[in-house]
């Protein structure tokens, strides 16, 4: 069970939390122009890294605000949290 | 060495210290027709059926591990095959119908017991859903009972029906069931070994040959090996092998874990799940029962679930069956699943040539490996996806044409 530090509200227990996948994932800007293969990409394709991997977590429990995670998805280790919109930190 | 009442006898004599190897270790060739990677049960069976039923010769089977040592050894042995849509239906029920001789054609005994299996109803919502199914199940000739209240009752006599989310009734499909994991992969080893398959374990695939888009062969922990054709069968790390060939999936692996407890006499004589409370349980031929419930919302490689979930899987077991509250849990584990978005699996032609692959099988992959490799071992075979593999093609997610099994049929398990 992870202890997760969230951006806003400091640490916690994971159970506050709850995660939403793969972080950096823009939204195509003309949905509308994209070929099918374009937006199966977007909507369906993810990388499912083993190894450092970015994530989108809320804190359903706490102060309800998104953020992202840097995870090891071998170890589960927990390297970095940091607000949206921010750079992502380099692995 | 067939394995009989005869030769049981027989070996006795010797105190069954002869008996001959169920598989060996034979030395990773240069060069095969096809090569299989994963010795999980979809993986073994994969190779077995291209040997016996396509007329494959020269196969090679790759295991980073020890055969059967992943998914295949860290499920709940749930067999079913009560899904939603037609597509769905018919590749289950493949599963279903060879599970049914498995046991005779491989010459092992796979323990698969049809003990029925009930899916709970605790609302008016999963008793329309659940009435949903069955009428869909009839069309595709699949066997669905709708049970009351009072007939759950009388059938599991220890569970609690009026509790928080009381059981208002239930589907029942008498043809579902369970089977020991382990002989599955062990007897597809055997059959597949004696008809000439190269089963090499602790080989690690670090690499895909890839030429002017067709796949030339492998990259392993013992050495590069040619192929004509490859098949992948990794389970937990499709996205990974996909990644050495040059493509993504639209995979996520996460862990899914599962406890069994203390053995005791016999006191449930089928399988239980439920979508609502989410738990699923039965009871092993040894006497423990055999517990799980919903996966991880997050990605991971671990194998380790986390800690709370062991809670969510606990609290719904013993509000339904209160008389398991005083039972010790001995053995907690995790798997790593592929899970697709729909929740059906993915089986066909990639983007590369004569490279196939067969994953997303997600939380509830064993109860179909007899189908799953039946269907896959035909599409490697002859090239193009087998009649029943086509709608699970990766193509689905760019065409739209999804079997969502999502909401209903496929809950973890």
């Amino acid at each position: 069970m992870f202890v997760i530090k969230c951006p806003y509200c400091g640490e916690r227990d994971q159970t506050e939390f709850s995660c939403h996948g793969e972080a950096h994932i823009a939204r195509p800007e003309n949905p509308e122009t994209l070929t099918d293969e374009e937006w199966g990409e977007y909507l369906f394709i993810r990388s499912n890294k083993k190894g450092i991997h970015y994530e989108r977590w809320t804190h359903d429990h706490g102060c309800r605000r998104w953020f992202n995670v840097m995870r090891d998805t071998v170890s589960d280790e927990i390297l970095a949290t940091y607000k949206m919109g921010e750079e992502k930190p380099k692995s | 060495m067939k394995y009989s009442a005869i030769n049981l006898v027989r070996n006795a004599f010797s105190y069954h210290e002869n008996w001959q190897k169920a598989w060996s270790s034979p030395e990773l060739k240069k060069e095969y027709d096809v090569i299989i990677v994963g010795g999980g049960g979809h993986g073994l069976g994969t190779a077995y059926y291209l040997a016996k039923e396509f007329g494959v010769k020269n196969i090679a089977l790759l295991e980073k591990g020890w055969i059967g040592g992943g998914n295949t050894g860290r499920n709940t042995t749930i067999i079913r095959s009560n899904y939603l849509w037609d597509e769905s239906a018919a590749l289950y029920n493949h599963a279903v119908n060879l599970w049914e001789g498995l046991s005779s054609e491989l010459n092992f005994n796979v323990m698969f017991s049809q003990r029925g299996l009930y899916h709970l109803a605790h609302s008016v919502h999963d008793m329309q859903e659940i009435t949903r199914r069955a009428y869909s199940n009839y069309l595709n000739g699949i066997d669905a009972e709708i049970l009351n209240q009072d007939q759950v009752k009388k059938n599991i006599p220890h569970m609690n029906v009026n509790g928080r989310y009381p059981v208002l009734g239930a589907i029942l499909q008498r043809r579902a069931g369970t089977a020991r994991h382990d002989a599955v992969a062990w007897g597809y080893a055997r059959a597949a070994e004696n008809l000439g398959v190269d089963i090499i374990q602790n080989c690690e695939v670090t690499g895909i040959d890839v030429s002017n888009g067709t796949v030339t062969g492998v990259q392993t922990t013992k050495g590069s090996v040619n192929a004509k054709k490859v098949g992948l069968v990794p389970a937990g790390h499709s996205s990974v092998l996909a990644n050495m060939a040059g493509f993504r999936l639209p995979i996520s692996s996460v862990p899914l874990q599962a406890l069994v407890s203390e053995p005791i006499k016999p006191i449930l004589d089928c399988v239980i799940m439920s979508n609502t409370v989410h738990v699923y349980v039965s009871q092993s031929d040894k006497g423990e029962l055999v517990v799980g419930a919903g996966s991880d919302s997050y990605n991971s490689y671990s194998q380790r679930g986390s800690f709370d979930m062991i809670e969510h899987i606990m609290g719904p077991l013993t509000e339904l069956f209160p008389i398991f509250s005083r039972l010790k849990m001995l053995r907690q584990w995790g798997g790593i699943v592929d899970v697709t978005p729909d929740r059906s699996p993915i089986i066909g032609k990639t983007p590369i040539e004569n490279l196939f692959i067969n994953c997303g099988w997600g939380t509830g992959g064993f109860k179909a490996t007899p189908g799953s490799a039946h269907v896959f071992a035909e599409t490697v075979a002859k090239g193009e996806p087998n009649k029943i593999a086509a709608p699970f093609s990766i193509e689905r997610h760019f065409s739209g044409a999804l079997v969502d099994e999502a909401a209903a049929a496929a809950v973890a398990h």
